[in-house]
């Protein structure tokens, strides 16, 4: 009852109202407050159905540009990973700071353990581990795969190796330079090698692949702005008499905008699934060769796939790129778009 | 309604399409907008439906100077106009019920309104029963006349009409004709351009002319 009294008031409106008020009646009209909520939320459901639909209805432009896109985003998400499993890398080696003396061929075992031993009184020292030249070879042959050529050898060429353990952490890395210093004074030592030294190469590689892979992913994503954005282009091109017409009769710039916006929001998604699909494809792939590759260098390393989250972030910031792209066209070009 | 004070329009390319224009349209008044081809009278309907603003001049619409207009306000200014076209500019694929109830979706009406005033609308314009029809299916004639109806559906105080029968046989004008009579008497100020002379003249009613840009008898 009520309701039906209100639209009256509208209908009946007399024409000679004030200008203000007459521009807000526009904006207010159309029954109550609840049927605009849901007039504006139909709207909504609207652009996002029908915008997927319109991709739907032309699949082979839509493949082909999902497709550019899904390879751009797995690209992007491809370094991602891969830096990631590299930083699992020499995460894992990070607590090591033992030093390995390679003893001279010609120190015996029973050398070697006196050695050890005398090693073992130094105040600084919390253990020392031997590997024989028997064990590294068994270990060898385990590991490497070489195991019938090793056979074939006569002699064993491996050294004797002490794995020395120092007492203090990573943190002081003048002190057990000092120490790697002193084992090298020792006669039977060949040479002595920080495993420190090693990460430290490593992490500085991983650093490099880090921010590579960060410049990379940005390119990327400049790119899959571009390409949404003139894929919208070339949707308002083509839808441009409808864009006129609403605007004739009297849609405002969102209006307009709302399923043009929907529509880079659904290639931005469906192609970063896309990628998602890609990526883990690929990771499939290497992951038992990279397994094997590991298992041959004694490690505990094992592929990473993308996690949840980052698949999450992966698709929202995709369709997030989807969106924008597209309203950075839609605001250049909507405003030179006129009725001839 | 629609009044115009001493409005020019130049054109970077063409010069002054528009020189000095002023005219006043009553609320409630029906008027022809006449010239030879190049005159000015599609410049002076865009000025009109704020798709362009003048150069110089003033153009007051239902009370209000839309030159002070900002440009997220000209939406809605051009709520307050239905346009009708020589061409219709319908959307060929949406039906006839989503084409007439376009202005309504915008303006964010709910459902069941926009369903009653679309009835009503294509009813006012003998369509009834044509809703769920597509635009080519329909002969000029209707095409024409769901752009009324889509024009009128909004209860626009101005109705704009660009060569409305420029592509209807004289039995089919005059049946429009008649149709922006009965909007007249509700109170609705009309602007015609046509140069359908013989129309005019039988029809006697004001006419505004242009010539090379200047209005020459309104």
């Amino acid at each position: 009852m009520k309701r039906s009294h209100h639209k009256n008031t509208i209908r009946k409106d007399p024409p000679a109202r004030p200008v203000k008020q007459d521009v807000r009646q526009t904006k207010m009209a159309g029954g109550d407050f609840v049927d605009k909520l849901n007039a504006y939320r139909d709207l909504h459901a609207h652009a996002l159905f029908s915008s997927l639909g319109r991709l739907v209805a032309s699949p082979f432009t839509s493949i082909m540009t999902i497709a550019v896109l899904a390879i751009a985003i797995s690209l992007a998400s491809g370094f991602y990973i891969l830096v990631v499993n590299l930083q699992q890398l020499t995460g894992s080696l990070e607590t090591s700071n033992q030093i390995s003396l390679f003893l001279r061929d010609d120190v015996s075992d029973a050398h070697a353990n006196k050695l050890a031993d005398t090693i073992r009184q130094n105040a600084s020292v919390q253990e020392v581990k031997i590997i024989t030249r028997d064990q590294a070879l068994a270990e060898f042959k385990t590991y490497s795969g070489f195991g019938a050529a090793i056979n074939a050898l006569e002699t064993n060429p491996l050294p004797i190796v002490l794995q020395v353990l120092p007492k203090n952490t990573l943190e002081d890395k003048q002190w057990l330079e000092t120490l790697q210093d002193t084992f090298k004074q020792v006669p039977e030592v060949d040479f002595a090698q920080m495993d420190l030294q090693w990460v430290e190469r490593l992490q500085s590689i991983v650093a490099v692949a880090r921010l590579f892979a960060t410049l990379l992913n940005v390119m990327l994503g400049v790119a899959v702005l571009f390409i949404i954005g003139n894929t919208i282009r070339l949707e308002l091109h083509t839808r441009r008499e409808e864009v006129v017409i609403a605007k004739l009769v009297g849609a405002t710039n969102a209006f307009i905008q709302r399923p043009f916006l929907y529509t880079g929001f659904w290639i931005g998604f469906i192609s970063g699934v896309s990628a998602w699909f890609i990526v883990t494809l690929l990771m499939l792939i290497l992951r038992q060769p990279v397994e094997k590759l590991s298992g041959l260098y004694e490690g505990g390393f094992h592929l990473l796939f993308l996690s949840f989250t980052e698949t999450l972030g992966l698709i929202v910031i995709s369709s997030v790129l989807g969106i924008a792209g597209s309203w950075a066209v839609l605001n250049c070009q909507l405003h030179q778009t006129k009725a001839e | 309604m629609i009044k115009f004070v001493n409005v020019s329009k130049r054109y970077p390319e063409t010069g002054d399409v528009l020189r000095n224009v002023s005219f006043h349209l009553q609320r409630g008044e029906i008027a022809f907008l006449t010239g030879h081809s190049g005159a000015g009278k599609s410049t002076l309907l865009r000025l009109i439906a704020v798709m362009e603003r003048c150069s110089r001049g003033q153009i007051i619409l239902d009370g209000e100077d839309v030159g002070l207009a900002k440009e997220n306000q000209l939406p809605y200014i051009r709520r307050k106009m239905g346009f009708i076209y020589q061409d219709y500019k319908l959307l060929s694929d949406r039906t006839v019920f989503d084409n007439v109830a376009l202005p309504l979706v915008i303006a964010g009406y709910g459902h069941h309104e926009i369903s009653r005033r679309v009835r009503a609308a294509l009813d006012k314009v003998s369509l009834t029963g044509k809703e769920k029809k597509y635009p080519l299916a329909l002969s000029g004639g209707e095409q024409q006349r769901v752009g009324i109806a889509r024009a009128v559906v909004n209860k626009p105080p101005i109705i704009i009409a660009d060569e409305p029968t420029g592509n209807l046989d004289p039995e089919l004008s005059a049946e429009i004709m008649f149709l922006f009579g009965q909007f007249q008497q509700v109170g609705v100020t009309v602007l015609i351009a046509s140069h359908d002379i013989s129309l005019i003249t039988q029809l006697n009613r004001r006419v505004l002319k242009l010539d090379h840009g200047q209005m020459v008898s309104s």
